[in-house]
């Protein structure tokens, strides 16, 4: 018997500490395991976009999509969000075969300008290093400050009238068959060209693209023929893209915004709080209804659904999942139905005691005949939250998630934790136990 | 058990209740939310008094895009609901919106779906409610595997299919009737809530089912003498404490979701806490004398 009283304090002692992990890693600002809230309280744009793949290759979709992918997370990168997700979506639902973009920003809830930047053709400039700046040897610098040490010249890719790939022999650079991107200027291009080169020769001539520089080649001397090389050290298929972006102006596959979603923080950090408080209350009610109607057992019943929620909580940290509201209330529900496997191996255990038993053989047997009701009853929940996790939209994706979860888990604690705990406190089978394992405001005499 | 004596009782209160229920939903009905037909949704807040409602009908009904709906939600702010927008068409409302001086409203979401998503979901919807049917049918099928003894399984089957369509079926009315007043659509949520009500609450029904199959087995093998209607009777009175203490609980933590969860989940919470209301009622008081009258009858 003190075997099991100390692993019931084993236990008591890890949830403890499990509870000070959760609360210092949410409290400390420098920690990595913070939950991560859904952009429907943490506040942000959640952008989809449809990708028309429709006149291309079959073959050619996949990669045509993550250039696509690529393009876009760079220029997303230049918002300076914190953790911004571009992520394609193929998936043929019902025949039709379709592919998405999807764009999250967190935080940013002026979504005009982020629709506006995502959507842009990329902007490709020539930018002169000022005068009196060395040009920073180490990538210390940030894009931004970068940007900062040239001037534009007004030369873009507006006057660009074609670029194309060869392949370096040898002769301008150090390595043959090195990719490179020529550029040809229209007439206008051409004499703008052709004066910022004359007027500013010994200079750094920086061709930037998207606000990234791609190359900084010092000017020689003055260049008439109005075309430019740009070789940044890239791939053959880095350069490839190059050249179609530049030629065709636009994204690898043409999107078009099919849905969006802003919120702003406030609304989400009230739907936390509010779904916190909620979570509280119910979490007292319940505690209060299991000890008034099952005394001791139901006691042991709420310190194991607290190691539930602090073992919940605590996944959803290491996991981790994201919380959405819907997945507040997911977990919230769980709490409720957490404590129905415990119910029913106590109503089990009334009815061992009624028979006779001893409470010590009543538990035993209660835990022993309410396991199959437990597992048949949960089967049907796991099977619905599997289908809506199938279901896909994030909204649905979170309910699932903390929901199904909450169901294994809680089947797991209600069992296994619980046992220990009840088998701790049972001491004796004298009436004072009796009394404690009575319930319906009765005692189960002998 | 009283709910066996008195199944008439039981049967007419069950059958009112689901009538009122499906004529509102055929009657009534509620509006399908953006989710599924696709449009938008526009919230924001004033940061003092908002302005009146003609007002902002006024310049929006100025834009080209068509039927609008404004409705006020909380103290000073307005959901606006139109079509599909795009950026330009939700920047002009916006511009609109904060003509007055001093009057910034913020934007506290906006959502906009095409028509096109709208339709994909519906079918995505369709299909997750076809297969949780499926799934749960044949698990009520597994859970009453090869039990022909006294009375064949296919009865508890059916008993246990037509308290879902109940179980599903009052949430819905319920949900009419919340619509009415709050202007709450039929939206993804609902339908979660649902096909969660349905995993739920066939359980219930289950485990009296279980329970009568096991005191029919222990009066055969006793040789005790009952009969049907009393053995489910007893049953009842076996798993009624548990029944209801369950669902009490799931209850109260909902009841505390739909009044202090936040308005994002208010419709939510309120569909599942009817939901398992009356999924616990119906296990009770309908389907366990709906199995003694079906026995009953071909006796």
């Amino acid at each position: 018997m003190w075997k099991i009283r100390i692993l019931a304090l084993v236990i008591l002692f890890l949830a403890t500490g499990l509870g000070f992990f959760v609360y210092l890693s949410e409290t400390r600002p420098e920690s990595n395991f913070r939950f991560s809230f859904g952009l429907d309280l943490s506040g942000g744009s959640h952008l989809v976009y449809r990708a028309d793949t429709s006149t291309l290759n079959p073959r050619d979709v996949e990669d045509s999509m993550e250039a696509l992918r690529d393009v876009i997370e760079r220029r997303v990168n230049l918002f300076g969000v914190s953790e911004p997700l571009v992520q394609v979506e193929h998936g043929s639902i019902l025949g039709s075969q379709r592919d998405r973009l999807i764009v999250e920003l967190p935080g940013v809830s002026d979504v005009g300008e982020a629709v506006a930047r995502i959507g842009e053709t990329p902007l490709l400039e020539f930018k002169l290093l000022k005068n009196d700046i060395v040009f920073p040897e180490e990538a210390e610098v940030t894009a931004e400050e970068l940007a900062s040490f040239f001037e534009p010249t007004g030369l873009t890719g507006r006057l660009l009238k074609r670029a194309e790939l060869q392949f370096g022999n040898g002769s301008h650079s150090g390595l043959s068959n090195e990719p490179i991107v020529l550029i040809t200027f229209t007439d206008e291009g051409a004499k703008l060209f052709a004066s910022i080169t004359k007027e500013n020769v010994g200079r750094v001539l920086a061709i930037f693209l998207d606000g990234v520089p791609l190359s900084n080649p010092v000017i020689q001397q003055e260049i008439i023929g109005g075309t430019a090389q740009i070789s940044g050290g890239f791939t053959p298929e880095e350069a490839r893209d190059l050249v179609r972006e530049l030629n065709f102006g636009a994204l690898p596959v043409p999107i078009e915004l099919i849905s969006t979603q802003t919120v702003g923080a406030s609304l989400g950090s009230q739907a936390v709080e509010s779904g916190v408080y909620a979570g509280m209350v119910g979490l007292l009610l319940v505690t209060l209804f299991l000890v008034v109607w099952y005394r001791l057992p139901g006691f042991v019943a709420v310190l194991s659904l607290g190691v539930y929620i602090i073992i919940m909580l605590t996944f959803f940290k290491l996991i981790p999942v994201t919380l959405t509201a819907a997945g507040i209330a997911g977990f919230i529900l769980s709490i409720g139905m957490a404590v129905d496997a415990n119910i029913l191996i106590f109503e089990r255990i009334r009815d061992e005691l009624k028979r006779g038993a001893t409470v010590s053989d009543a538990v035993e047997a209660g835990f022993k005949r309410a396991w199959l009701p437990i597992r048949d009853s949960n089967i049907s929940s796991i099977i619905t939250a599997g289908i809506l996790f199938w279901f896909g939209t994030s909204l649905v994706e979170g309910f699932a998630l903390t929901f199904g979860l909450g169901v294994l888990i809680s089947m797991f604690t209600a069992i296994t934790i619980t046992k220990v705990f009840m088998r701790s406190v049972v001491w004796s089978d004298s009436g004072t136990m009796r009394f404690f394992f009575g319930s319906r405001f009765g005692t189960v005499k002998k | 058990m009283f709910v066996i004596q008195h199944h008439k009782f039981f049967f007419i209160l069950t059958a009112l209740l689901f009538l009122v229920s499906l004529g509102g939903i055929i009657g009534v009905g509620v509006p399908v939310g953006i989710d599924f037909k696709g449009g938008a949704l526009l919230e924001i807040s004033y940061p003092g008094e908002r302005p009146e409602v003609s007002l902002l009908e006024e310049r929006i009904r100025s834009l080209p895009i068509g039927g609008f709906s404004i409705r006020e939600t909380g103290d000073t702010g307005y959901i606006i609901r139109t079509r599909a927008l795009n950026e330009a068409e939700h920047q002009a409302i916006l511009a609109l919106l904060s003509q007055d001086e001093g009057l910034n409203p913020t934007e506290e979401r906006f959502t906009t779906i095409g028509p096109v998503i709208g339709q994909e979901l519906r079918n995505k919807a369709l299909v997750a409610i076809v297969l949780v049917l499926l799934a749960i049918i044949l698990f009520i099928a597994y859970a009453f595997r090869g039990v022909s003894e006294i009375v064949s399984s296919w009865k508890y089957g059916i008993v246990a299919v037509i308290t879902l369509v109940h179980d599903i079926v009052i949430p819905s009315g319920a949900f009419v009737a919340y619509s009415m007043l709050t202007g709450a659509e039929l939206d993804i949520l609902f339908v979660m809530a649902l096909l969660a009500i349905l995993g739920y609450s066939v359980n219930d029904t289950i485990v009296i089912f279980d329970r009568v199959r096991e005191n029919l087995k222990i009066n055969q093998e006793q040789n005790v003498v009952s009969t049907f209607r009393e053995t489910v009777g007893q049953s009842l009175s076996q798993t009624y404490v548990r029944s209801i203490n369950t669902s009490l609980t799931t209850a109260f933590v909902l009841l505390m979701l739909f009044l202090l969860g936040g308005s994002a989940i208010e419709a939510f919470a309120f569909v599942l806490l009817v939901g398992v209301i009356a999924g616990t009622y119906s296990s009770l008081f309908f389907a366990a004398p709906l199995l003694v009258w079906i026995q009953g009858r071909k006796q």
